[in-house]
């Protein structure tokens, strides 16, 4: 078996709420002991409601927080970001796309100038590099060159998420962490930007962490599932084997509660 | 009769960069007691022909129609003290962000205590007792507590049934849900699906239920319009829309479905639609 790209062993983070100036102060465990690998082209969907923990868990698998206790691995390599500090390198195996396309790009920043930063602060490459490798990506993700000198304001929702993706894969990372790429998105577009990433996977041997609370995507688009509830795994399976056979209350209760949009189940609703 | 009609409704908005039609030429009508749902992408104009509906558009906005009909009453022509008498009373709506559309500054009794004050003539003890029956109608568990609850106390599916309380307050005839449910979990959208769907088979009023979400409509629709670029698509019950629909752009809709994804790759619009 090859080595797995991440891998998370007892990841755990706690969160310090301070009391007021009467109230007590108390300890949120936003994750309990997380536990999961990722090989090599492989998609591993995360699912959950809100609060569960999802984005502290993408926030610490892309080194933005450090962990409260446990290891996190990336091509084996053990990475603490509490105690050392975070390298160029490491900077370049894994990179995040957030939510909302709309928040995550600077509006005074052009685009070519959006992409070549990750360049310029973790790369040794020149001006005219620099430009070239941005010229490539922007065609890459189904955009063009003469999109370089625009400002985010000029874009749809769906063209940002391109660039937002763009920007993440301009340092040619291992690993990508998609944080609810798509739910911000009309269904049509969300089409094309779920085409994009599987053609980019493909072509790049990418890893991808998908977080997403949207079965019907996750379901597309994932080799395996992990699903979380209160900060804890309580099913990770294969996805034939999750989608066909979910085992856990809380699994069965989502996939119950996901609206289905197939004739049978209008004509089993209109029967009633 | 139906409720509600509409005919050759068109918005159009004057921009810096010449005239922007919203809606181009809209026709459909409601009848009592149904449930319409309204479907397309952002921008395809189904929450501004309900705007227009309500008068809740800006003043830049141009409104011309050739019927604006609710219950026999002609929208056109109301003056805005008419419109604020039925609006909120007999027709009513309910957005997508409850937490927003609350206002942060009063509790959740003084927001339902004002719609009943407005709209009735009732009593001051009786409006309270409304107000408890109306918070445990949809579903808050100990009414009397929350009634001094904040908004920012409570969570967004407790706001968006706090929300469609105070809408279904003085039992409206038209409750429009403009994406009640796209900024909730999955699990509490199928609560509040539930209590809309239960609300309007105990009330018999007519919802329009404006939505981009497949699996919304496939669950609560009789019947869905789908818009797409402010121009009326098609029309049909909810079945025969899922079994086989006619327009290009609802077959592109329908197979842009990750569910319904039967290659490698979704089939996007532009297989199906030149734009």
């Amino acid at each position: 078996m090859t080595q797995p790209v991440l891998k998370a062993e007892n990841i755990t983070r706690d969160y310090h709420v301070k009391g007021g100036l009467w109230g007590k102060s108390k300890t949120v465990n936003a994750l309990k002991g997380i536990n999961f690998e990722v090989h090599e082209g492989k998609t591993l969907a995360i699912v959950g409601e809100s609060g569960c923990g999802k984005s502290t868990l993408a926030r610490i698998l892309t080194l933005i927080d450090p962990a409260t206790s446990g290891d996190l691995k990336i091509d084996g390599q053990s990475i603490n970001i509490a105690k050392t500090k975070l390298t160029p390198e490491l900077r370049q195996k894994v990179q995040i796309v957030f939510q909302n396309p709309y928040g995550s790009l600077n509006p005074r920043q052009k685009i070519g100038k959006v992409l070549e930063e990750p360049l310029l602060l973790n790369t040794k490459k020149t001006a005219g590099e620099r430009k070239k490798l941005a010229d490539e990506m922007l065609v890459k993700v189904g955009l063009g060159p003469e999109h370089y000198h625009r400002y985010p304001h000029m874009f749809s929702g769906g063209q940002r998420q391109r660039i937002a993706i763009a920007r993440a894969l301009m340092l040619t990372p291992r690993l990508l962490v998609l944080d609810e790429p798509v739910s911000a998105l009309d269904l049509s577009v969300q089409a094309q930007i779920l085409n994009l990433l599987a053609d980019l996977q493909e072509e790049l041997n990418l890893t991808y962490v998908f977080i997403s609370h949207d079965l019907s995507v996750v379901k597309y688009i994932a080799d395996e599932v992990l699903v979380m509830y209160f900060g804890e795994v309580v099913e990770h399976r294969s996805r034939d084997e999750i989608f066909a056979n979910p085992q856990h209350e809380y699994t069965q209760t989502l996939f119950a509660a996901t609206p289905r949009a197939d004739v049978e189940s209008i004509r089993e609703r209109l029967s009633n | 009769m139906s409720l509600l009609e509409i005919e050759n409704l068109r918005v159009e908005f004057d921009t810096s960069s010449g005239v922007f039609r919203a809606l181009d030429g809209v026709s459909y009508s409601v009848d009592p007691g149904e449930v319409l749902a309204i479907v397309g992408e952002s921008g395809s104009g189904k929450s501004v022909a309900m705007l227009a509906l309500m008068g809740l558009l800006p003043k830049t906005a141009k409104v011309s129609a050739d019927k604006l009909l609710f219950n026999g009453q002609d929208l056109k022509t109301l003056n805005p003290k008419q419109r604020r008498k039925l609006i909120g009373s007999e027709i009513a709506m309910i957005f997508q962000e409850p937490i927003a559309s609350l206002n942060p500054c009063f509790n959740v009794g003084f927001q339902l205590n004002e719609a009943l004050k407005t709209h009735t003539d009732l009593g001051k003890a009786a409006r309270r007792d409304r107000c408890l029956e109306l918070l445990n109608d949809v579903g808050i568990p100990d009414p009397k507590s929350r009634l001094k609850s904040y908004p920012h106390q409570m969570s967004g599916g407790q706001c968006q049934r706090v929300m469609i309380a105070m809408a279904i307050a003085c039992s409206p005839k038209l409750l429009i849900a403009d994406e009640p449910t796209t900024a909730l979990d999955v699990t509490i959208q199928r609560q509040i699906l539930e209590l809309l769907m239960n609300l309007q088979q105990q009330t018999k009023m007519a919802l329009i239920m404006i939505t981009h979400d497949m699996g919304v409509v496939a669950q609560t629709a009789d019947r869905v319009i789908v818009q797409y670029k402010g121009k009326l698509m098609e029309e049909a019950p909810v079945l025969d829309l899922f079994e086989s629909p006619k327009n290009p752009y609802t077959k592109a809709l329908l197979s842009a479905l990750p569910e319904n994804a039967t290659g490698d790759r979704l089939p996007t619009v532009a297989d199906f639609v030149q734009a």
